[in-house]
């Protein structure tokens, strides 16, 4: 027997064990995320996949589906947080869009897109930040890391490696590469090391590849994030099942 | 004939790529025309304010004392008052000397910059003082509205200023939000 809850009215089959992200996204039903990928362990720190059930904020990509659960999702309540959630990732950070290598093909100006962010409300931190250009093939921008972690479980996880920390606390965190010199280039990091590819912002990117595909033909020009992310995850889901 | 909207436009730490952007509307520019009208813009050439506006367009964030007062007497006299590009939302490209102090940025610049000769940060009364760091608008006055894009596309341009005098909510569809 399948179980199935409800997402703002719509009934959403679940198997035991998925969580309410895990459940809608595998019926089409997109919620905004950024630290979840479906082939990590969730880390439940950008909250942007809040959803209230029963009343109570939670994270998605954490929360058991339940049985007749009834999960408010798609409110504008929720996605006004959402959109505050994206602005505050943005003025914490130093985020150039118009010169960044990764526009176009970024999932936090894609999210922010998503959300409909127009403006950065809040004051700009223009933090500083040390850049790491120090390897021949991959490069560090820390001005563009949102801190989700992503790297460091997909070092662990799916490289077999354990290239980045998370050191210092709240906003003074920074990611930090584990080496003898704390620099890339004496670590084991490679340009095809999932860590890279998956960092969902311009913050590790492949050198002497940034502005390969002009603009107009990059991923989110021509799809939003949401189509793109349901069709990925449904064709992960047909193999691993 | 009904009144024109009153137009004021600027561009402060830009770069006028948002004008351009604006004059890029081409042909619906004539029929821009027949329902606006501009005061001070850099397309007239008109330096100042002459009377209260409808709208004000800001192109560029701040960067100098002088930007600062532009920006001032543009909140003063428009009603609505609109950040347009990423300048004007986030600093844009010229904040990214915010990453420096401003005595780093001048002597890269004026002292050991390639092929300088008699070195020095130039001190003219004229010239006016930059600020220490280049800031967004929202930062110093309140923006009504925000139009994002480096340059926002003549077809987002169009979308908000014909929404916004058809009196609707003027935010732009998914598809026309860009920060490049
Ligand atoms: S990482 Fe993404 S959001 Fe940040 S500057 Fe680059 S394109 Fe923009
Ligand atoms: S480098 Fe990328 S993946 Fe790693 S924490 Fe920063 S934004 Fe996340
Ligand atoms: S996706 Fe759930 S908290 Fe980031």
């Amino acid at each position: 027997m399948t179980s199935s809850f409800f997402l703002d009215g719509k009934e959403i089959p679940f198997k035991e064990g998925q969580t309410v992200l895990q459940a809608a996204m595998g019926a089409g039903q997109y919620i905004p995320h950024l630290c979840w990928r479906p082939e990590l362990e969730p880390h439940s720190s950008c909250r942007l996949c809040i959803v209230i059930i029963s009343g109570k904020p939670f994270s998605s990509c954490t929360q058991p589906a339940m049985e007749g659960q009834k999960v408010e999702c798609n409110t504008p309540k929720l996605n006004a947080m959402r959109r505050a959630v994206t602005q505050l990732l943005f003025v914490e950070g130093n985020h150039y869009c118009p010169s960044c290598e990764e526009s176009g093909n970024c999932k936090l100006q894609a999210t922010a897109y998503h959300v409909g962010m127009q403006d950065s409300h809040f004051p700009h931190q223009f933090p500083i930040r040390e850049r790491d250009s120090s390897h021949p093939r991959v490069n560090l921008d820390r001005d563009r890391c949102i801190r989700c972690e992503t790297c460091v479980r997909a070092s662990r996880e799916l490289d077999g490696k354990n290239v980045f920390a998370i050191h210092g606390r709240g906003i003074k965190s920074r990611l930090a590469v584990n080496s003898p010199t704390s620099l890339l280039k004496d670590s084991g990091i490679s340009p095809d090391d999932m860590a890279v590819k998956l960092c969902p912002t311009g913050a590790l990117t492949v050198k002497r590849v940034g502005f390969e595909w002009p603009i107009g033909q990059r991923i989110y020009d021509k799809e939003s994030l949401a189509t793109i992310e349901l069709r990925e995850y449904a064709n992960q889901e047909a193999v691993h099942g | 004939m009904a009144e024109k909207l009153k137009v004021a436009t600027c561009s402060l730490a830009g770069c006028f790529g948002c004008h351009m952007s604006l004059l890029d509307i081409d042909e619906r520019l004539l029929d821009l025309l027949e329902v606006v009208e501009f005061d001070r813009s850099p397309i007239n050439d008109i330096k100042h304010i002459s009377q209260p506006v409808d709208l004000g367009l800001i192109e560029g964030g701040v960067c100098n004392a002088e930007n600062v007062h532009v920006l001032h007497e543009f909140r003063k006299m428009c009603k609505i008052l609109v950040a347009v590009g990423e300048c004007g939302i986030t600093g844009g490209l010229p904040s990214m000397r915010n990453s420096f102090t401003l005595k780093e940025c001048l002597e890269e610049a004026f002292v050991r910059g390639v092929g300088t000769e008699n070195a020095h940060i130039p001190d003219d009364p004229e010239i006016p003082l930059l600020l220490d760091k280049v800031r967004p608008l929202h930062h110093i006055v309140k923006i009504d509205y925000f139009l994002p894009g480096c340059p926002p596309s003549a077809d987002a341009l169009w979308y908000f200023l014909t929404e916004l005098m058809a009196g609707n909510d003027p935010s732009l569809p998914q598809e026309l939000i860009h920060f490049d």
